[in-house]
């Protein structure tokens, strides 16, 4: 006792060394370093704003044509002489597949993201979540690959004797298989706002006799409707950006038309075709793809952004 | 009292047989996703296998055999336009070299931003701005990422001195940027399980607030940090579009030496292969997938197992 005690008394009396001097350039050293780090994720954002913005403005002086002919124009021929650049088809084209597969994904997704908060046992839940989930991780152009394999085929034998004439590259197949890329998107982030929605307002209803389905659809559905709602414009956002998939199945054939077993195209798809076909630098044909990619951007971020604000909604009311 | 019980209808027969419907939908629609994850790879499997021995399905030996047979000769083979010969060697030695290139550039980058913003920034407006620019560089397509690289990177802006053209060096800056976010968002995760006072014990003990981050929060952080970095990768292996921005060439005989050598990529060359005519090659595509899903599963197991065994705060 009294030893420890003496040592205690003799710590006291030891110099202890100051922080070496290098340490202080190391610290300053490190924190400049992680804050260039930082700073490339803010230059990303203008790396790509003035990309866009600055080769979409050389394309409309050397093409000659305004904005609003570009985005309203309805008839796209790049290689024509003189050149036409209406984007009218690939935003059409683009809507349509975005409208498709959420046809395809939001109803599959809603539902399974309630299974999964309301119906599912835990132990069902931790295997299915993940499972759902790596349909998102499978690379986009398997996708793509399985249009032609698999969906196109598939929607020939169906259609064909019924007097429809399928085509090898047609928008249906991609809304397919975008429509099941998408699925996870829905239910991931619906099933997170689902289960936080708070045990009280369940309680409280199956206190009032309501049935498990009246407390999942009228309690639970619209005290998360705003965090649904978001995940539905996350999804549909994703489809507007989605590439790979699009390419291979949907063809690549700029046109306005309701009908789904033809061949269409989206922006997305014009952007591959352009840098496939070796346009070269600086013509109006190859600068064309900055102002496709600067209108996809645009929709992809008021999309995102809308997500945001309405999830944030959600926040504000329930955490 | 008799209008009010009279307005009453309980219907409880109709809601009892509601509800299972409902319920039973919810089930089938979850069933659904995971049955397209099913058949998806049970498809690919089957289209790897179209060649001649014809197995009956349930040979389960004989498959696995003929399997390997396939990806090994798929593995050896380069880009041709003969299905029999066609292979992956040079898009698989690409890939790998993305892979690794992305792992020094990129990450480092993404955990190093990521550390910076949840350590050192100070709160405010500025650090809540960086935040939803980085929230939003999530949900910008891939290949907006590629029209930045080409025009940044493979062109810069018409200049030639500095123009990387269409080489490997222009793709790993390119999918380092695209896995950017990724890579942040899950580094900050990780470092905001670790608990404060873990910090303040280092601080208290006149660690200095690098010394502190270096040696008690970042390993403490490091599983999730790993996930991310993993999750990051696996997106950079199987991304398509971006690469055929930036120049990743289709048909390539020569696997890259260096990082200014032009490449080719796995899913580039599976593409190429998929937009083929020839139904042939769709044999060969399909084992060109088989080998970037077996890479990708792999990936994505070795995180869950990380982040599985490692967990510690959370």
């Amino acid at each position: 006792m009294s030893g420890s005690r003496d040592k205690a008394a003799d710590a006291s009396s030891v110099h202890w060394p100051a922080r070496p001097r290098y340490l202080g350039w190391i610290e300053s050293g490190v924190a400049l370093a992680l804050f260039a780090c930082a700073l490339v994720t803010v230059l990303t954002t203008l790396g790509i704003l003035i990309v866009l913005g600055a080769q979409s403005i050389a394309f409309f002086q050397t093409a000659g044509i305004s904005p609003l002919a570009f985005l309203f124009g309805n008839s796209l021929k790049p290689d024509a002489k003189p050149p036409l650049f209406g984007i009218l088809p690939l935003i059409w084209g683009t809507g349509m597949v975005a409208v498709g597969s959420s046809l395809v994904a939001l109803p599959i997704g809603l539902l399974s993201a309630i299974y999964l908060s309301e119906y599912a046992p835990r132990q069902a839940r931790s295997i299915l979540k993940p499972m759902l989930e790596l349909l998102a991780g499978v690379p986009t152009i398997v996708y793509g690959y399985l249009a032609l394999l698999l969906v196109t085929p598939a929607l020939r034998r169906m259609l064909e004797p019924m007097g429809l004439r399928v085509e090898t590259f047609n928008a249906l197949a991609a809304c397919v298989v975008v429509g099941i890329m998408i699925i996870p998107l829905v239910s991931s982030l619906s099933e997170d706002v689902l289960s936080s929605v708070p045990r009280g307002l369940r309680e409280a209803a199956y206190g009032l006799g309501a049935t498990k389905f009246e407390v999942s659809t009228r309690v639970v559905l619209p005290a998360a409707l705003s965090g649904v709602l978001a995940s539905f414009i996350l999804a549909i956002s994703r489809a507007v950006g989605e590439t790979m998939a699009v390419v291979l199945a949907a063809g690549m054939r700029p046109q306005i038309t309701l009908n789904p077993l033809t061949s269409i195209e989206t922006m997305t798809t014009y952007i591959v075709q352009v840098v496939s076909g070796e346009a070269s630098y600086g013509t109006p044909k190859y600068l064309s793809l900055f102002a496709v990619g600067l209108s996809l951007f645009a929709a992809t971020m008021v999309l995102n952004i809308i997500s945001g604000l309405v999830l944030r909604r959600f926040r504000e009311a329930y955490q | 009292m008799t209008s009010a019980e009279s307005r009453f209808h309980p219907d409880r027969a109709a809601r009892r047989l509601v509800g299972p419907i409902f319920g039973a939908a919810c089930l089938a629609a979850t069933c659904t996703g995971v049955l397209a994850l099913v058949i998806l790879l049970g498809a690919i499997v089957a289209a790897a296998l179209q060649g001649p021995p014809h197995n009956p399905w349930y040979a389960l030996g004989p498959n696995l055999r003929e399997l390997a047979g396939l990806v090994q000769k798929l593995a050896l083979g380069v880009q041709s336009s003969n299905p029999a010969r066609a292979g992956y060697r040079v898009g698989l030695a690409g890939s790998l070299w993305l892979l690794g290139l992305v792992a020094v550039v990129g990450i480092p980058i993404g955990v190093g931003a990521g550390v910076f913003l949840e350590e050192y920034a100070p709160p405010g407006r500025l650090r809540r701005i960086v935040q939803t620019n980085i929230a939003n560089l999530a949900g910008v397509p891939s290949i907006v990422y590629g029209i930045l690289g080409l025009a940044l990177f493979v062109r810069a802006f018409g200049v030639k001195a500095v123009a990387l053209g269409p080489t490997l060096l222009a793709g790993v800056l390119t999918l380092s940027l695209l896995i950017l976010p990724i890579v942040v968002i899950t580094t900050q995760e990780a470092l905001r399980a670790v608990p404060r006072s873990l910090r303040q014990a280092a601080l208290a003990l006149g660690a200095t607030r690098w010394q502190m981050i270096r040696d008690h929060v970042l390993p403490s952080a490091l599983p999730g940090i790993m996930t991310g970095t993993i999750l990051g990768l696996s997106r950079a292996i199987g991304e398509t579009a971006p690469l055929l921005m930036v120049g990743a060439a289709g048909s390539l005989l020569q696997a890259p030496k260096g990082p200014l050598d032009r490449y080719s990529a796995l899913p580039v060359e599976i593409y190429n292969y998929a937009k083929e005519p020839d139904t042939r090659f769709q044999m060969v595509a399909a084992g060109g997938i088989l080998i970037l899903v077996a890479l990708l599963l792999t990936m994505n197991a070795a995180a869950i197992v990380i982040r599985n065994r490692f967990r510690r705060y959370d």
